[in-house]
């Protein structure tokens, strides 16, 4: 592969939109854990889980944002381990988040 | 910048440090991020990107599992409480699972790549549709049956 050259099979594109579209499933599950909140009513517990998914949801909207933004290049570099492991512990915060809801 | 020639010479004998290591290697991997770059050669990057969509849908599997358990619990509100975050529980630990196993499954296919291995095998699709299938009977044998519970 030369530098510059367009990869005729749009893997960064591709790549790309798998972010944007995790970022979306991020959003309506975070949009669903305010949801869960205001029904319940703000309880201590159930307001810091809120902040906590909230918090989670920007990590994981940070994370995907510079991992976007590398996608320009035309060959981007391997995505880093902290990176990945970042994007799964906000997952796993919001989860956690979840379940303390329940109660 | 253009990530498939930062590995130089290095290939690796069979007795670098990095060859060794048993089973709980790969969660080393996981906070030690510089050694999955020490080892063997960076592939095309084509397939590292490749790598990553797949763990990019095993995280909207986990996110999608998390998302059903918030659905349980809004939206089956004539449960009883035991039974709803019951199931919640078991959707959000699912989802839990999904991603710790994301994470693990993209570092090793890394490594595999690096070193020119075979892709690993892994029986965690199985298991995983096992459970969504055992929650999803549990939620319809509990809705037409267990309607009535407050």
């Amino acid at each position: 592969m030369t530098g510059g050259a367009r990869d005729p099979g749009l893997q960064p594109e591709r790549t790309r939109l798998a972010w944007r579209r995790t970022t979306l499933s991020f959003t309506v599950v975070a949009l669903l854990a305010l949801r869960q909140v205001l029904r319940a009513g703000l309880g201590a517990a159930g307001t810091v889980a809120l902040a906590l998914g909230l918090l989670a949801w920007l990590g994981f909207l940070r994370v995907a944002h510079r991992r976007v933004g590398g996608m320009g290049a035309a060959e981007p570099a391997p995505l880093m381990v902290r990176h990945a492991l970042a994007a799964a512990v906000c997952t796993v915060v919001l989860a956690v988040c979840a379940a303390v809801m329940l109660f | 910048m253009s990530g498939t020639n930062d590995s130089g010479p290095c290939t690796g004998g069979p007795d670098e440090p990095a060859r060794r290591g048993g089973p709980g290697r790969g969660l080393r991997l996981w906070f030690a991020p510089q050694r999955v770059r020490e080892e063997g050669d960076t592939p095309d990057y084509r397939f590292s990107l490749a790598n990553e969509r797949t763990f990019l849908a095993w995280i909207r599997t986990a996110l999608a599992l998390i998302g059903g358990g918030f659905a349980v619990d809004q939206f089956l509100p004539h449960l009883a409480w035991g039974v709803r975050a019951g199931l919640a529980l078991a959707l959000l630990a699912a989802g839990v699972l999904c991603a710790l196993r994301a994470v693990n499954h993209w570092v090793r296919c890394e490594r595999a790549m690096r070193r020119g291995e075979d892709l690993p095998v892994s029986r965690f699709p199985v298991l995983l549709s096992l459970a969504v299938a055992v929650v999803a009977v549990a939620m319809v044998v509990v809705v037409l049956f267990g309607w009535e519970g407050r």
